[in-house]
C-alpha cells in the first residue's frame, strides 16, 4: 500500500511567495488563477506542466513546486507572458523558481553537466572534437572562432567571475543530482 | 517589467552610411553550424556592412538555461560579453535567438538599473572589466530589416524564387518579450520575417500554430529529450500539411532543433508519423545570399568536406533542386 498523503493543506507558508516579493516580483498578489497561461501553453499540450498551477504552488508555498520536474519542461516561449490578463511576468517568475530550486538543490544530473562544461570551456556547446574545427575550415571559416576558444586566458575570466559570484558553491550542493548518481551507481 | 520607453530610446550610435556591428556568435553558429557563420559574414560583407569580430567572447549565457539556474551570473558574464562589444565601440548584431534574449535583456537591465550595474561592475572589476552602457544589442534581422532597411535590401536581389513555397519560422526571443523588442508589441501575428523571406521571391505559407516555439529552448533539450522533439513533431507536421519546400529560421539552435532533431523525430516517433520527414531547414542569410546571386559555395549551401555526423542532417538537395532552374 502507498503512504497516505493528506488532502488538504493545513499551513500557508509564504517563503516562496516572499523570495519572489523580494527579487521585485511582487505582481504575484495579482494572479486570479484564470488559466490563460495554462491553455496557450505550447509545453502543457504534450506534458503535465501547467503554469496555472505552478504559480498556485508558489503563492501557497509548496515545496513541491521546487522539486517537481515539470518546472524545467518550460521552453520560456513567453507566450504565457504576453498572454497573462493581469500582467504577470510569468515567464520570468518561473525562471526566478528555477533558481531557487537550484540553490535548493533540485537540479537535474544533465544540467549540473551543462554547467560544468560552461565552467570548464566557456560554452554551453563547446568545440570537443577536432571535426568541428575541420568542419568550420571547410565552410571558409578560421579553424578557430574567435570566442574564448582562442586563448585560455579568457575561460579563466570567465571562471573568476563565477567563483566572483559563487555559483561555483551553488552547483556543487546539486543534492538531487547527487542522489541520482548514487542510485545509477547501485 | 515593462519598457514602453524602449523603442523610442533605440537608435544606433553610427552614421547611417557606415554600418559597423560586433559580430557575436555565441556557441551553437561557431561550433556546430559554422556554415551559417559563413552565410552571414559573405551576405553582410557583400551588402557593405562591417562585422568586428568579438575577441574572447563566452555563451551568452542561454536565457532559459543559465538564467534559469543563477541570475545573477547569467547578468555578470552577459555583461562581460557586453563589454567586449563596447570595447569595439560597436552595436552587438547576432544570428541567435537565445543569445538575443540574453543579451538585449541583461543590456535594458543593467541601462536602468544602477544598483544592478553597480553589483555587476563589482565582479567585472576583478577580470578588469565594466560595463558601460554604451552600445545596443541588435538582431541581424533587425539591422536588415530596419538599419541597412528592407527597401535598400530589395536592390540587391538579383534572383527571384517564385516557385518556393516556404514555412517561416519566427522563433520565440525575437519576438518576446515583446515590450522591449523592436517591432511594435506584435507577437502573435508578426510580418517583418515575412516580408525579408519574401523579397527574395518566395512565398510564406501559412501554417497552424506558425509562432510556435521549436521546443528546443528553456534547457529542456536537456531536460528532456522527448518533449522537446514532440514539439518539433508538431511543427514539422504542420509545415508538411501546407507542402512546404523548406524551412527558414533566423536562430541556429531553432535550426539545431529542426535538423538534428528533425532526424531525431524520423527514428524516435516512426510509428505515428508515417513517412519520414524531409523539410530542409535553411537559415535566412544563405537564401538572402541565394537571391542576391552569391555563390551557394559562399553561404554554406556546398559542404567542402566528407565528415560524417555533422550537419546538415536532412539533405538541402530537394531545395537546390527545386530552385536550380532560376539559378543558371
Amino acid at each position: 500500500m502507498e503512504d497516505l498523503k493528506s488532502d488538504r493543506i493545513l499551513e500557508i507558508k509564504d517563503d516562496i511567495s516572499n523570495e519572489l516579493r523580494k527579487a521585485g516580483y511582487a505582481e504575484i498578489g495579482a494572479c486570479i488563477q484564470c488559466g490563460n497561461c495554462t491553455a496557450g501553453c505550447p509545453s502543457g499540450r504534450r506534458t503535465a506542466l501547467r503554469t496555472r498551477s505552478i504559480i498556485r504552488k508558489a503563492i501557497l508555498g509548496l515545496e513541491e513546486v521546487l522539486s517537481d520536474k515539470e518546472l524545467w519542461l518550460c521552453t520560456t516561449c513567453y507566450t504565457c507572458f504576453e498572454r497573462c490578463p493581469r500582467n504577470l511576468p510569468i515567464t520570468d517568475m518561473i525562471i526566478f523558481l528555477r533558481n531557487l530550486a537550484v540553490q535548493r538543490g533540485y537540479i537535474l544530473p544533465n544540467h549540473l553537466n551543462l554547467c560544468r562544461m560552461f565552467y570548464d570551456t566557456g560554452h554551453g556547446v563547446p568545440i570537443n572534437d577536432e571535426k568541428w574545427n575541420i568542419m568550420r575550415e571547410s565552410y571558409g571559416v578560421n579553424r578557430v572562432p574567435p570566442t574564448v576558444h582562442t586563448d585560455p586566458k579568457y575561460v579563466k575570466e570567465v571562471q573568476e567571475l563565477i567563483s566572483s559570484v559563487g555559483f561555483d558553491k551553488t552547483i556543487a550542493w546539486g543534492k538531487y543530482a547527487k542522489k541520482e548518481e548514487k542510485a545509477e551507481k547501485k | 517589467m515593462f519598457y514602453p520607453n524602449l523603442i523610442k530610446e533605440r537608435k544606433t550610435i553610427m552614421s547611417e552610411k557606415n554600418l559597423r556591428y560586433s559580430l557575436y556568435l555565441g556557441c551553437v553558429i561557431p561550433n556546430r553550424y559554422p556554415f551559417i557563420e559563413q552565410s552571414i559574414r559573405n551576405t553582410f560583407k557583400e551588402l557593405g556592412i562591417e562585422l568586428v569580430d568579438m575577441q574572447g567572447a563566452s555563451c551568452c549565457p542561454a536565457p532559459g538555461v543559465f538564467r534559469g539556474f543563477d541570475i545573477t551570473t547569467w547578468l555578470v558574464i552577459g555583461a562581460r560579453n557586453i563589454s567586449i562589444a563596447e570595447e569595439n565601440e560597436a552595436d552587438i548584431t547576432l544570428g541567435c535567438n537565445g543569445c538575443y534574449g540574453t543579451l538585449l535583456e541583461v543590456n535594458h537591465l543593467l541601462k536602468h538599473d544602477k544598483k544592478k550595474r553597480d553589483m555587476v561592475n563589482k565582479h567585472l572589476a576583478k577580470i578588469g572589466r565594466e560595463f558601460k552602457g554604451t552600445i545596443e544589442v541588435k538582431h541581424l534581422i533587425e539591422v536588415l530589416y530596419y538599419d541597412f532597411g528592407i527597401d535598400k535590401l530589395k536592390d540587391y536581389i538579383k534572383i527571384k524564387f517564385p516557385d518556393l513555397r516556404v514555412g517561416v519560422h519566427y522563433g520565440c526571443h525575437i519576438l518576446k518579450d515583446s515590450s522591449n523588442r523592436p517591432w511594435g508589441g506584435e507577437y502573435e501575428e508578426p510580418r517583418f520575417f515575412d516580408e525579408l523571406v519574401e523579397i527574395t521571391g518566395a512565398k510564406s505559407i501559412d501554417y497552424k500554430d506558425k509562432i510556435m516555439c521549436c521546443g528546443a529552448g528553456g534547457a529542456v533539450r536537456t531536460a528532456s529529450l522527448e518533449v522537446s522533439l514532440d514539439f518539433t513533431r508538431e511543427k514539422l507536421e504542420n509545415m508538411r500539411k501546407v507542402n512546404v519546400d523548406c524551412c527558414i529560421v533566423c536562430c541556429p539552435f531553432c535550426h539545431l532543433q529542426m535538423d538534428l532533431g528533425q532526424m531525431q523525430v524520423n527514428d524516435k516517433f516512426k510509428d505515428i508519423i508515417g513517412e519520414s520527414y524531409k523539410i530542409p531547414i535553411i537559415y535566412y542569410n544563405q537564401l538572402l545570399g541565394l537571391a542576391m546571386g552569391m555563390n551557394p559555395g559562399d553561404l554554406g549551401l556546398v559542404a567542402g568536406h566528407d565528415l560524417k555526423g555533422v550537419p546538415p542532417f536532412i539533405s538541402i538537395q530537394p531545395l537546390i533542386q527545386k530552385i536550380k532552374e532560376q539559378m543558371i
